[in-house]
Order: C-alpha cells, then sequence, then structure tokens
C-alpha cells in the first residue's frame, strides 16, 4: 500500500465511522481516489468495497479520476448566473481550453460547476484550489488560469483585497467579505466569550439551561423551526451510553451564507453554544459539521478550538463546573445539499451515503452512532448563548408572539446592498426590500429553492414562524429578469441534482417536472402541461425528507403566484403538443449506421 | 344503433397485453357481441378500413414505424387507450433509455456474445427498416392519449371492465386487487 494512504488510514484508526474524513484526505493527497485506493481503504476499514464506493460516489468533491493540477469549481447557483456567471464561464474555457466538467488537454486545469458555495453576496464566486473566488470577471478569469498555467500559487492571484473582520485574519486570507449590513440585539451585538459558561453555568442546574432555553421559546434556526427547549429536554430524557451534540453547518440552501459569517465572525460564541448545549443534555462530545465549501475556514476554527481549550471554555470541568468535559470537532461534509437534513448529516458524519433515515426514531433518541443526539444550527446555538447570558424573557421581548427573538437574513440578488441582516422577526418584505435597497422588485424567493416565490401581493406579509418562516435565504428578483428560465428552472436542476435518490418520488418527479417546464419555454407547451405540474407537484410531499417533499416548490409555488408567465408561454389553441421531433429522434441512431434519414 | 369499432396494435411491446385481452375467455364471445374488430392482430386487419371508436395500444415507440403506427391509430380512432406498462411508461424495453442508441446498436450487431454469424459487421440501414429512435417513448409523448390501464399485463378483468365501462357510459368497476401489482 502507498505509505501516505497508509498513514491518512492510520491516522483515523482504521475507523469506518470516520470513512468521509479518510476520503477528504486522499482525495486532498492524490487529486482523486483511486480504484486501488478504494480497494485499499475497504481492507483496511473491514469493509466491502461497494460500501466504500458507496460514499465516494455520493459526494460531489469526492472524484475517481483527477479533476486536474488546479481545479475551478465554479458556482452554477441562481444568484450567479444573475450576477453573470455565463461570461465568467466563457472566460475560464477559453483560458483554459477546454469545457466545463472537463480537464485541459495538459492537465493543469480543471474546469467543474458546483451548486451554490455560499457567496451569493458576491457572486459570481468560485472555489479555485480551496481558495475562494469572488465577484469574478471575465478578465480577472483569464488572469487567473494563466498564472494558475505559470504554476503560481493561488494565493496569489487573489484579485481582490483580503476581506473584512477575520476574513483577513492570517488563518483564513481570504478575499471574502462579510457584508453584515445590520447587528441586532443578540448574534451579531458585542460579545465576550466565555461570560455564559463561566458566569451562569455554575449556578443552573442542566435542567435550568433546558428551561431557560423552552422560556426563551427559540425555535430551530436551520428553517424547520422545531422548538429547541424541547429538543434538548427530549434529547436529556433518552437513556445511552452517551449523548452527543452536532452543529449543522452544512449550510447548503442555496441563498444561504449568513452560518459563513458567523463561522467567521462568532465562532467562539458557536462553540460556546455547542458547549451549553452539551451541558444540558450531558453530552460531552460535539461535532461541527461543516461544509466542504468552507474548509477555507478550517485552519482558522481549529485554532479558535485550540484557544477555547486553553481558555477553559472546552475540554474538562469548564468554567470550573466540576464534571462538566466537553470537546469539539470538526466534521466535513464533501458536497451534498441533502447533509443538511438531520439524519442525513448523521449518516455522512459516520462515513456513508447522505441518505435521510426514516423517522421515528428522532435524533435526540437514536441519532449519531445510535446515541441521543442533538442537532441544531450555527445560528440556534449562537442564540443560546446570549439567552443564557440574560435570560429567556430578555430574549422572549423581541421579535413576535410565536417568533421570538432576531433571525439572520442572507439576502442576495437584485438589491443594492446583499449581506447578512440581524433583524427581529415580524419585518414585512416590503420593509426588508426597502432596508436593502431593492426596486423594481417583481419576486421575492423566500427560504431558498426549497421555500416560496412570491410576488408583490404577498409583500405585505410577515416573516415569522406564523406566515413566512424561513431558514434566512431571500433571494431578490427584479422585473428584467425571466423567471422560470432564471430562477425556477436553475433551482429544479439544482434538485435533480441534489436528489439522494433513495425515493422514487424526489428522484423522478422533478426531472419529468423540469422536462415540461423546458418544454413550456421551448414554445411547445399547452394548457394541460400547466394542470399536469400542479398534479405533479402534489405527490412530492410522500418523500421521506425535506428536499424531496419541496422539491416541486419552485415550479409550484411559481404557478401560484406567477401563473401568468406560464400562460403567456403556452399554445391557447393547441389542446395537444407533445414536443416530439422525429428527425432528432432518429438522428443518432440513423449516423451511426450510416444512413440518411427519411422521417416524414 | 351500429356496434362501435375496436382496433388494436402492438408497439414496442412483447403482445402479453394481448395475450391478456384474449384472457378474458369465454367472455371474448360477449366482447364480439358488442363491438366489431376492424385493423387488430385478433383478426388479423393490417390496414384501417373505416373509422373506428376506440384504439387498443400495446407498447411504446422504440422505432419509427411505431410511431407511425400511433399516429395513424390517433387519426382513426375516436379514443385511444394506453394499455399496459409499456405503452404507459416504456416498459422493459425502456431499459435502454439510460444507454446511448449506439451502444445499444453496437451491442446488438456487433458486439454481443451471441453476435457469431454477422462476420462482415453490417449493421441494419435498408431504407425499408425502420429507423431506431433515440430511447423508447411511452406512448403519450408521441399522441394524446384518452385512457391508460396499468399492469404488466393488465389483467383480463380489468380489461374487459374498461371496455364494458366504455361501451356502456357506466363508471369504471376497478377493484383495489385489479390495479395493485405487487
Amino acid at each position: 500500500m502507498n505509505s501516505q494512504l497508509e498513514k491518512i488510514i492510520k491516522k483515523y484508526d482504521s475507523d469506518k465511522f470516520r470513512l468521509m474524513d479518510i476520503l477528504i484526505d486522499i482525495q486532498a493527497e492524490f487529486g482523486f481516489i483511486s480504484k486501488e485506493a478504494t480497494h485499499d481503504v475497504a481492507k483496511e476499514l473491514n469493509m466491502a468495497v461497494v460500501d466504500v464506493e458507496q460514499t465516494l460516489t455520493f459526494y460531489h468533491f469526492f472524484t475517481q479520476k483527477s479533476t486536474g493540477k488546479n481545479t475551478v469549481y465554479l458556482n452554477d447557483s441562481a444568484v450567479a448566473c444573475m450576477m453573470g456567471r455565463e461570461e465568467i464561464k466563457k472566460a475560464f474555457e477559453e483560458a483554459a481550453g477546454c469545457k466545463f466538467g472537463e480537464n485541459s488537454a495538459d492537465g493543469l486545469i480543471g474546469l467543474y460547476n458546483t451548486a451554490c458555495i455560499g457567496m451569493n453576496d458576491q457572486e459570481p464566486a468560485a472555489i479555485i484550489n480551496g481558495k475562494v473566488f469572488t465577484k469574478l470577471t471575465p478578465a480577472v478569469a483569464q488572469q487567473i488560469v494563466s498564472g494558475l498555467k505559470a504554476g503560481k500559487n493561488v494565493q496569489d492571484l487573489y484579485h481582490q483585497e483580503l476581506g473584512d473582520g477575520k476574513n483577513a485574519a492570517a488563518e483564513v486570507k481570504s478575499m471574502v467579505r462579510n457584508n453584515i449590513r445590520r447587528r441586532g440585539q443578540v448574534i451579531l451585538n458585542d460579545f465576550t466569550p466565555g461570560v455564559a459558561l463561566k458566569t451562569k453555568l455554575s449556578s443552573m442546574q442542566p435542567k435550568d439551561v433546558i428551561d431557560e432555553v423552552k422560556k426563551s421559546n427559540i425555535r430551530g434556526r436551520g428553517g424547520a423551526g422545531f422548538p429547541t427547549g424541547l429538543k434538548w429536554d427530549f434529547c436529556s430524557r433518552s437513556t445511552g451510553e452517551k449523548r452527543y451534540v452536532l452543529c449543522n453547518a452544512d449550510e447548503g440552501e442555496p441563498g444561504t451564507f449568513k452560518d459563513r459569517v458567523l463561522l467567521t465572525e462568532r465562532p467562539e460564541m458557536l462553540f460556546e453554544g455547542m458547549a451549553i448545549g452539551g451541558y444540558a443534555v450531558g453530552a460531552d462530545q460535539g461535532i461541527l459539521y461543516l461544509r466542504y465549501e468552507y474548509k477555507y475556514l478550517e485552519t482558522y476554527l481549529e485554532k479558535v478550538l485550540e484557544d477555547a481549550r486553553k481558555d477553559n471554555r472546552l475540554g474538562k470541568n469548564i468554567g470550573g463546573v466540576n464534571g462538566f468535559d466537553f470537546d469539539i470537532r470538526i466534521q466535513f461534509g464533501a458536497g451534498a445539499y441533502v447533509c443538511g437534513e438531520e439524519t442525513a448529516l448523521i449518516e455522512s458524519g459516520e462515513g456513508k451515503r447522505g441518505e435521510p433515515r426514516d423517522k421515528p426514531p428522532f435524533p435526540v433518541e437514536k441519532g449519531y452512532l445510535n446515541m441521543p443526539t442533538v442537532i441544531n444550527n450555527v445560528e440556534t446555538f449562537c442564540a443560546v448563548v446570549k439567552i443564557i447570558e440574560n435570560g429567556g424573557n430578555w430574549y422572549k421581548q423581541m421579535g413576535t408572539e410565536e417568533s421570538s427573538g432576531t433571525k439572520l437574513l442572507s439576502i442576495s440578488g437584485d438589491c443594492a446592498q446583499p449581506g447578512v441582516y440581524e433583524i427581529e422577526w415580524g419585518m414585512t418584505i416590503s420593509q426588508m426590500l426597502e432596508m436593502v435597497g431593492a426596486s423594481n422588485v417583481q419576486a421575492v424567493q423566500v427560504s431558498g429553492p426549497s421555500g416560496q416565490i412570491i410576488g408583490p401581493k404577498d409583500f405585505d406579509r410577515k416573516i415569522c414562524y406564523g406566515d413566512l418562516a424561513t431558514g434566512g435565504s431571500m433571494i431578490v428578483v427584479d422585473k428584467t429578469r425571466d423567471m422560470l428560465k432564471d430562477i425556477v428552472l436553475n433551482f429544479m436542476e439544482f434538485f435533480i441534482e441534489e436528489s439522494c435518490g433513495s425515493c422514487t418520488t424526489c428522484r423522478i418527479v422533478p426531472k419529468l417536472m423540469k422536462d415540461r417546464l423546458v418544454k413550456i419555454l421551448n414554445g411547445k407547451g399547452v394548457m394541460k402541461d400547466i394542470a399536469d405540474l400542479e398534479d405533479w407537484a402534489k405527490i412530492l410531499p410522500v418523500s421521506r425528507c425535506g428536499l424531496g417533499q419541496t422539491a416541486a416548490n419552485p415550479i409550484a409555488t411559481s404557478i401560484k403566484n406567477f401563473r401568468e408567465l406560464y400562460e403567456a408561454k403556452v399554445q391557447k389553441d393547441v389542446d395537444y403538443d407533445c414536443g416530439f421531433d422525429m428527425n432528432k429522434a432518429v438522428q443518432a441512431s440513423c449516423a451511426f449506421v450510416d444512413r440518411v434519414p427519411n422521417a416524414h | 344503433m351500429s356496434k362501435p369499432i375496436v382496433a388494436t396494435t402492438s408497439l414496442a411491446g412483447c403482445f402479453g397485453c394481448h395475450m391478456s385481452i384474449l384472457d378474458i375467455d369465454e367472455r371474448i364471445l360477449d366482447l364480439f357481441d358488442l363491438v366489431e374488430f376492424n385493423k387488430s392482430p385478433i383478426d388479423d386487419i393490417k390496414t384501417f378500413t373505416k373509422q373506428c371508436d376506440i384504439g387498443i395500444i400495446e407498447g411504446g415507440c422504440c422505432n419509427s414505424e411505431n410511431v407511425h403506427v400511433l399516429k395513424e391509430f390517433r387519426k382513426n380512432c375516436k379514443i385511444l387507450i394506453s394499455l399496459g406498462e409499456c405503452a404507459i411508461m416504456g416498459g422493459l424495453p425502456a431499459l435502454r433509455n439510460g444507454i446511448p442508441v449506439e451502444e445499444c446498436i453496437r451491442e446488438a450487431y456487433l458486439e454481443g456474445p451471441t453476435v457469431t454469424l454477422n462476420k462482415e459487421g453490417i449493421l441494419p440501414n435498408d431504407d425499408e427498416l425502420p429507423m431506431i429512435l433515440d430511447k423508447v417513448y411511452p406512448c403519450h409523448e408521441i399522441v394524446k392519449i384518452d385512457y391508460f390501464l396499468p399492469g404488466c399485463p393488465p389483467r383480463a378483468d380489468l380489461i374487459w371492465n374498461a371496455l364494458v365501462a366504455l361501451l356502456t357510459g357506466n363508471e369504471m368497476d376497478l377493484p383495489y386487487e385489479v390495479v395493485k401489482f405487487d
């Protein structure tokens, strides 16, 4: 066996539950994961080769052949396209001399697409050799490629100053901007690490912590909105030899990037929140499941963890509380939207394909390694720190009756000031649009592709759980956009790409719906197509997880709120048009057998 | 009133659905009392001789001839029924849809383990032969289909009930057992 490979496997004690880490390291070391490496890993981990392959082939950033000495992953999310991705793509292709999805002939450059990388407020953006490049222009793309061809270090090719705040820190050195536009009273307000841990917990029993969180009425900030205190309570009551606290930092919903900002500016707060969670439910280990796209923060986050250990905010007898032990490790994903679903995240954390589990049992009963597990979003853990510092009642005063506290919004698209805003729940969409400097607005995509696209008639609605619940992704679409093509089609392609394939509904229906949408966009649609799309959308909620259940939403909600856009594109005087083209259909076979098509 | 006229055909199918039609057993005599058959393998009438009321289609479309026949059916029948999995979704023949058609032809005529006689590597390209489509299409992606009867094959009772319902104008009797397959 290759000695490097052996070293990697040893580093993780040949533990099959750490397969993700092993594969990530192999990919990083060799540039791809060969058949031989796959076999060696299987042997050393005492696994079947197909089981290793299952994991390996599931994730976008694991590849079975080289992706070039230098690899460009260009974001292809809707907002990237709105901000001029097509031009950037052409510039990269021209400069590299190959198409996207290929390596250049000399193997120096590989060009690949990737789903939203959490930079919607500074698109077009790409990850190049692990470093994030934002606000790309065609000229910059060409410079980058020629620089890489000349063997320059990727960091020497930065076309912008380092970003603000911790983005400029020695451990990060990234051009990413935080774009924090509004600081609320909770998360983006002033923060001193350790206050909650060291001055509050010593006088609180775990149950008191849960009660305080319950009192605050905070609900999960990932999007589903499950009451956090209740979740912690359930977990603390479940039986198991060990408990775990997991933080969901997968942030895959296109259009959301607030967790990236928190991980950059508030990691101490996040880790403190996880430790408080550990104290409350009786867990001594935390895992931060971090999306691969944010790997550029790894060194920095490891340092923050190390500092926390030194400062007794992690480790043994934290804050002087006897027996309060807690530590955190970082688990990277490898590019899979579905891993934002908590049970898929757990599967992935255990080294498997990110396929959602059947529920129940819920993670609070059987989660990571089948032990009781709390999983919360980055923002939730951060908010909990302030709740413990200032009390549940303080927190509850903010927001609305059923949605207490503040919410971070990731706002992008057609607006003057895209970025992160900490608002109190209850703000209307109109107020939000004014806040971000958006005019001539056609629509707002609330909560990303899995949410809904709404028009001006709904702009008086409120951002809160009773009305427009959201994980924070807000994409503004102005009237110059071709919504069906620029937004809806892009989102459907996203869901098709990201489906784990487990449920037939999610694997097949979005593809059929996309094909029908394309037919409509090509002018071949009829009224019945719109009705079919509406009917088919109703099938999806039987899927196992949120991805499948919401995969029809881009089409379903745009038909609901913008039916006229569909009706304008379909043929009115025809009641059936299959769009079938015989000449096209026989082209390939006739060419192969050397025959002139004679269709009539 | 003259008897309704029925036509049937098998496109990219296995004739299993037609066998299932015959499986209505002695009721076929009742059927002949109720309807007149036109173009169909059952009576071996090769071309439409008059406008029909009901066209029953087995199989999807894998080549240009299938498409041609299906369009003829649409022209000549008031009501078209997709009968069985292949007509409705492409069925087994559609297993090739994930494979480029060139590869399928290569396997069938040049490289497959059972190819022993084609020493010269001849590929079928005579103008008289149907042209192979890039994939197998379900019937409703070629012409408008009015009704779908699922199954592989659909049970004789399902076919019988559907035809009787169509002919009498009554609601179709579709008990759960008739449409549940697993």
